[in-house]
């Protein structure tokens, strides 16, 4: 039940995001969700899309340095206390959350969806599933 | 069975040597009083005359030369003998200011042909091998230099010169390259374009490399020696003296045996000019004794390296100098700490996440000396988390710090970011210049 994340190294200079963007869109590749995380020197371009492994690809291809990482993606409900609720139960069974984004999507109006990276997924996921928090699968996620 | 050597001199006992120096000293020194009026001014103003040189151990009572000097009589002030000797001319890349010109008479030529040969032989190869040159033909001795080397040894030469990389490797997969000469950082640049484009070692028939024209590090070599699968070894050379040659390394690959029945070296103090005994750190300096239409007089290289008698598993006794461990003048004063170049790339090849393409910054901020190392990341180098890119870091500049003396910044930068050079690489950028200080 994990998701395929790619992480692209960018350097903060003007025009390098829209390098890896064009890529992708020459490639055909759509993104479902995304998050940026920024340093001084540097950022690294979090990205779920639709063909994880055509889209490293081509990323390598195209000279970036492209890691691929497995996530979790969590539905909650979109209402206060949702997103509380799946944190205390990593909490509990002591899971560190390394990073999480969280996107919504067109079809699915009920629910708020969250990517979660983890120290230790096989806790997360046993912790999750128990506690009645749906999980995504990769494909669900891909044909979204 | 293949030569081992190419001249039985490469292994003759050291009192033969200094003979042999001797008596050709004498008589270099005797032609340039006589027909370079520069020497022969220096000589009187230095009270020497030609015939107190009788041994090598008066090489001492000997003026510098100074590349300067070769700017000042430009074009063809200190030759030697007459233009209508001299069949060819080669230039220095000249960076800064005029370019230094220099000359080859027949015999020149010859020489040289026969000290590459030497190199060459050095490494295995023999007539049977096909050597391919990726050096600049043209101004440039690294071109021509290596080619007459490999003609002279019966081998057969692939004249590739510069550029168009992913020809080159065609070239050496079809015609059956087996020897490479170029400088390492295109050595490397060749084979990282090779994997790109899919090609394996074991595709090409390559075995070795002679590799100079820059300075280099052992780590360097590692790297390949890995990627090429090949024996890569340095081979030391300035036009001013004769070109690629001057000295090389054998199959020990323990230093560079300098071709001493040609060019007698000295180990100087940079600042005071002090011969400095066998064994410590210096300026190299240069007397040719045989060439006819550039002698020189102890030429200062600008190269530091330390020399050593020591015997040599290769059984020449030539003399061996250290791979150079960077030029007085590539060195950077950096907040007052000396820093080469060399130093820096031998800290960046211990670590699998970078690549050795880096770009050294160096700046002045608020009368402060900043130093800066671009750096590329390898293109597999897990990268999801800041933390882990952030340790690399961290573990970078600690060991930078620990080489340097001084604290340095490192930015990574994404793969083949950095330009590439088909020839000498432009590693630093010192902005610095353009500071009144």
């Amino acid at each position: 039940m994990t998701i395929k994340q790619l992480s692209a190294f960018v350097e903060n200079k003007p025009g390098r995001l829209a390098e890896i963007t064009e890529v992708l869109h020459e490639s055909n590749v759509d993104i479902r969700a995304m998050s940026i995380a920024d340093t001084t020197d540097f950022g690294i371009l979090r990205l779920i899309v639709n063909c994880p492994d055509k889209a490293e690809k081509a990323l390598r291809d195209a000279g970036f340095t492209v890691s691929q990482t497995s996530v979790i993606a969590i539905c909650v409900n979109d209402e206060p206390g949702g997103l509380h609720h799946a944190l205390k139960v990593l909490s509990q069974v002591g899971v560190d959350v390394e990073y999480m984004y969280a996107f919504i999507s067109r079809e699915d109006r009920s629910g708020a969806f969250v990517i979660l990276r983890v120290g230790d997924e096989e806790t997360a996921l046993e912790a999750l599933r128990k506690n009645n928090i749906k999980l995504l699968a990769a494909e669900s996620i891909y044909d979204m | 069975m293949a030569r081992q050597y190419w001249n039985p001199i490469e292994t003759a006992p050291y009192h033969e040597m200094k003979a042999l120096q001797s008596y050709r000293l004498s008589r270099m020194v005797r032609r340039v009083y006589e027909n370079v009026p520069f020497y022969r001014r220096k000589l009187d103003e230095m009270g020497v005359k030609p015939e107190d040189i009788r041994s090598v151990e008066d090489l001492r009572l000997l003026p510098f030369t100074y590349k300067q000097d070769l700017r000042d009589n430009y074009p063809y002030g200190l030759f030697a003998t007459p233009m209508d000797q001299v069949v060819r001319i080669h230039a220095s890349s000249g960076t800064t200011g005029k370019q230094t010109v220099v000359g080859y008479t027949e015999e020149d030529i010859h020489i040289w042909g026969e000290i590459a040969a030497r190199a060459l032989t050095a490494i295995g190869a023999n007539e049977k091998d096909f050597v391919h040159v990726s050096y600049g033909y043209g101004l440039f001795t690294g071109g021509l230099g290596m080619h007459y080397g490999a003609e002279a040894m019966h081998a057969t030469a692939i004249p590739a010169s510069t550029g168009n990389t992913k020809r080159q490797i065609q070239i050496m997969k079809d015609f059956g390259s087996t020897i490479l000469c170029c400088t390492p950082s295109y050595a490397l640049y060749l084979g990282e374009t090779m994997r790109d484009m899919g090609i394996q070692p074991s595709e090409i028939r390559l075995r070795a490399g002679l590799f100079g024209a820059e300075p280099w590090t052992e780590e360097m070599r590692q790297q390949i020696q890995s990627l090429l699968y090949i024996k890569a070894h340095d081979i030391y050379g300035l036009s001013e003296i004769m070109g690629p040659g001057v000295a090389f390394e054998c199959s020990a690959q323990q230093g560079l045996h300098i071709n001493e029945d040609h060019f007698i070296p000295e180990i100087i103090d940079p600042d005071t000019g002090e011969v400095l005994p066998e064994g410590e750190t210096g300026e190299l300096v240069f007397t040719t004794v045989t060439k006819e239409a550039l002698p020189l007089i102890r030429y200062r290289t600008r190269d530091i390296a330390t020399l050593s008698r020591e015997k040599c598993p290769c059984g020449r006794t030539l003399i061996k100098m250290s791979k150079p461990k960077g030029r007085s003048d590539d060195m950077l004063i950096i907040r007052g700490v000396n820093v080469f170049p060399s130093q820096i790339e031998s800290v960046l090849l211990e670590f699998p996440e970078v690549s050795p393409h880096y770009l050294i910054v160096v700046d002045r901020v608020n009368n402060l000396d900043t130093l800066e190392v671009q750096v590329e990341l390898s293109a597999d180098t897990p990268i999801d988390m800041v933390r882990s890119l952030e340790k690399t870091e961290k573990r970078l500049r600690a060991a930078l710090e620990s080489t340097l003396g001084i604290a340095a910044k490192v930015t990574f930068v994404s793969p083949k970011t950095i330009a590439r050079s088909e020839g000498k690489a432009k590693r630093v950028i010192d902005k610095r210049a353009n500071i009144l200080y």
